[in-house]
């Protein structure tokens, strides 16, 4: 399991750094923060239909003459809440270890259960933010900024995924005769392994999309 | 034995058919691989003599632009991808747990999904020519000539193919990596490792490492190409620079994954023909990883045309030739190894020896153009074609003949014919001379790779009909080895176990080796283990009576979930729901495979 999380650390990596690459090129809205454009180079994108007007509506006069201000997209509150909701999963997650490697079959079952609610509660404030975007006006094809963000989020959101598959698995299997086996603890531990890595990704994702401002 | 409830019981019956297509034993994996890819490995020649015959006289007419293209990419990736890499995969997986004195693999049927996605992936690659053309961009599938906007549906099976042949290595290269931690016989230090060994399991880090890059720039070119991105097209913004960068940074170390392996084989053979120990072990050893790390800081010597800028340039321009350093090291290990050394001229030192060479040859040319100005003389010209079939052929090509001639005998129980072989070697030795030689002087004078014809009084023609004269001599070399292969397996097996008085661990048991590989672990006191047990007067201790030896049960999961992959990928290529229907075909694949009883 180390060494094939070695090898999701270079699938995100090259994730990471595509995002990266394009960050400095956004010169349209929507952005991801809060941008200064010039009014007559926003006017004429939404004109030659550029941008939509959707997105246009983000962007307003600001105080100074022919600049305007856009807001940015992320809400980083939101966001926060979302991170510390997949933080606290992991913290379930660490439970259910302790509970499968000290044979306490009821606090470990509980303790899955409360991690996959976690994975899910995430993935529901990810829906929302997906939806959110799309409304404002950024989707795969709107900018390089949508393209990477979509993509690299939505791994993500699927790497989440398949570990709710993975620990309702186990929870399903713990509930046989058998229970999970000779073996709970390395069992739970090797779910937990990529649970924690998924959510360390995630950190990465969160600094340096959200709070490393542009 | 029970069966959980909606799972398929482990195959009891004794049919042949499904004794293999649900067999876990890595030697019989082993087969799978070396014979699906040594068909997969004619395919690629045909296609090589096809392109040849085209080129043979100026303004050919055998075959056209269009099918050229698709000829020549599909030339690259079926010798990269479906000849080359199985057929190293086929040694390791035949001969990993034999040399480190194990009963299996870690996960023998993790090793069963490998092959089967590995089949699936280049039919699905190979499927192509049938359905709307093949591939016809290179290998590489510069951007944006592979986008939607300029190439055919062969560019989606280009990604579909490459991605589930990436799921198949990658679980590979786990399982291997594990196999060799893990399962070595008592006393098999790291350092006691065969040379061939840690070659696989340098390259195993390689695969780990280098595909999950591959991977991403595909999804990218999936979505570019399906979902409206523009990730690498410049109308929308992209880069199409940036393509280039993720496919090197995968496809250099690619390029050690090819090669290493060979090398290992040659470190195998050289010894025992010398009957010498390996000269500076460690030394190579070292050398094989310093490769495997310094293939990570090459791979902008495929982009100095595109203007990465001075600095950039001087950089990888010298951590390319600084590559030199430890494949040099190698190449004096080995012709020290020969030195003084009691040599017997078999097929199998044949290959080796030439292999050095020709691999000295391809590699002194590779560091010509490490130079910026030189490559960018170079770039796009026959002499680079040179360059890589050097490599390829006399070195990792000649690298497997090698290890066929070398264990043939333990994986059949017969020795290959002599005097065919020589034959075999020797034509297939002309033949890549008279074909790749000539190229050098063809790129020196400016023709330029990838074109499907040429003008007469180019000063091009003699030696075009030369290196076509070269392919059919070089494939008439390996028609020797097929007629080889069939004269050999007429006869009674009369190897024995270690014919060749071999030092290595797998000829310390029976030729073919019994399903369970050793009756007894055997214990390892040296590198030579099997020399120090006859320099020892040993002998292999009987087994304790009543012992049981636990082996793995067949099982239908891996080509079950193999099946699931392949659904998931042919989604793209036809109606999104055959993805969706795929997933859960993998998620019931993978609950029989959990609740199945290994015991």
């Amino acid at each position: 399991m180390w060494i094939f999380l070695g090898s999701e650390c270079l699938f995100f990596g090259s994730l990471i750094a595509t995002y990266l690459i394009f960050k400095g090129e956004i010169d349209l809205p929507p952005f991801p923060s809060e941008t200064f454009i010039e009014t007559a180079y926003l006017e004429e994108a939404v004109a030659s239909g550029e941008i939509t007007e959707v997105a246009s509506h983000l962007c307003h006069e600001s105080s100074e003459a022919g600049i305007s201000v856009c807001e940015g997209i992320f809400d980083i509150p939101l966001t926060s809440q979302s991170t510390f909701v997949l933080l606290m999963s992991s913290v379930a997650m660490v439970l259910a270890v302790y509970g499968a490697q000290h044979n306490r079959p009821m606090m470990m079952k509980f303790w899955l259960l409360a991690t996959m609610l976690l994975g899910v509660i995430f993935l529901g404030y990810q829906v929302y933010e997906f939806r959110t975007f799309g409304q404002e006006g950024l989707t795969l094809e709107t900018s390089q900024f949508g393209a990477s963000f979509f993509v690299l989020t939505g791994f993500h959101g699927t790497h989440v995924a398949v570990g709710v598959l993975i620990l309702g698995s186990l929870l399903l299997a713990s509930f046989r005769r058998r229970g999970l086996g000779s073996e709970p603890g390395f069992q739970v531990e090797t779910a937990g392994l990529y649970w924690h890595f998924v959510d360390i990704v995630w950190i990465v994702i969160f600094t340096v999309l959200y709070l490393i401002p542009a | 034995m029970a069966t959980a409830a909606g799972t398929i019981a482990a195959p009891t019956t004794e049919s042949v058919v499904w004794s293999w297509i649900t067999t876990v034993d890595h030697k019989r994996i082993g087969a799978l691989y070396g014979v699906t890819a040594f068909i997969f490995f004619l395919i690629g020649g045909v296609e090589a003599l096809l392109i040849r015959t085209q080129l043979a006289v100026p303004n050919g007419t055998v075959i056209d632009a269009q099918l050229y293209n698709q000829l020549f990419t599909m030339h690259a990736l079926t010798m990269i991808f479906l000849a080359i890499m199985p057929l190293g995969a086929a040694f390791f997986n035949y001969m990993v747990p034999l040399m480190i004195g194990a009963r299996d693999v870690a996960f023998p049927r993790l090793n069963a999904l490998s092959y089967w996605i590995f089949l699936f992936g280049g039919l699905v690659l190979t499927s192509s020519f049938f359905f709307g053309g093949a591939p016809d961009t290179g290998w590489f599938a510069y951007q944006p000539i592979s986008s939607s906007q300029f190439a055919g549906s062969g560019m989606d099976f280009y990604v579909i193919g490459l991605m589930i042949l990436g799921i198949s290595s990658l679980a590979a290269a786990l399982n291997f990596a594990v196999t060799i931690i893990n399962l070595r016989a008592p006393g098999m230090t790291m350092m006691r490792l065969p040379v061939f060994i840690w070659m696989t399991f340098i390259v195993m880090f390689l695969l780990i490492l280098a595909l999950p890059v591959l991977t991403v720039a595909l999804i990218q070119m999936l979505f570019d190409r399906q979902f409206t991105t523009s990730f690498f097209l410049p109308d929308g913004g992209g880069d199409p620079i940036l393509w280039q960068h993720l496919f090197w940074v995968f496809g250099h170390p690619e390029v050690y994954i090819l090669i290493l392996p060979a090398m290992g084989v040659v470190s195998e053979v050289l010894p025992t023909f010398s009957r010498k120990p390996l000269f500076g072990y460690a030394a190579i050893v070292f050398a094989g990883i310093a490769i495997g790390f310094l293939g990570w800081a090459v791979w902008s010597h495929h982009m100095f045309t595109t203007g990465l800028g001075a600095v950039q340039q001087a950089v990888f321009s010298a951590s390319t030739m600084a590559i030199g350093i430890p494949t040099g090291i190698k190449v004096f290990n080995w012709l020290a190894t020969m030195w003084g050394g009691s040599i017997r001229f078999t097929t199998a030192m044949y290959f080796a020896i030439a292999f050095v060479a020709m691999f000295t040859i391809g590699g002194i040319s590779g560091v010509m153009h490490a130079s910026p100005p030189v490559d960018q003389q170079q770039q796009d010209t026959y002499f680079i074609v040179a360059h890589i079939h050097y490599v390829l052929v006399g070195g990792a090509l000649f690298g497997v003949f090698s290890g066929l001639y070398y264990w043939w005998p333990k994986m059949t129980g017969r020795l290959l014919g002599e005097t065919l072989g020589k034959w075999n070697f020797w034509l297939m030795f002309a033949g890549l001379n008279i074909a790749f030689f000539p190229m050098h002087f063809l790129g020196v004078s400016g023709m330029p790779r990838r074109i499907y014809t040429y003008d007469p009084n180019l000063g091009w023609d003699f030696w075009n009909l030369v290196a076509t004269v070269g392919a059919f001599i070089l494939a008439l070399g390996v028609l020797f080895f097929i007629i080889n292969v069939f004269k050999t397996q007429q006869r009674e097996p009369d190897a024995g176990d270690n014919p060749w008085d071999a030092p290595t661990l797998e000829w310390a048991t029976t030729s073919p080796p019994p399903e369970h590989d050793f009756d007894v672990i055997p214990e390892v006191h040296s590198r030579e283990p099997v020399w120090y047990m006859r320099d020892h007067n040993m002998t292999t201790p009987d087994p304790e009576p009543g012992t049981h030896i636990h082996l793995p049960p067949p099982s239908y999961y891996p080509i079950i979930i193999a099946f699931g992959v392949l659904l998931l990928g042919l989604g793209p290529l036809s109606h999104l729901a055959v993805t969706a229907l795929g997933v859960p075909v993998i998620i019931y694949g993978i609950w029989g495979w959990t609740l199945e009883p290994t015991e």
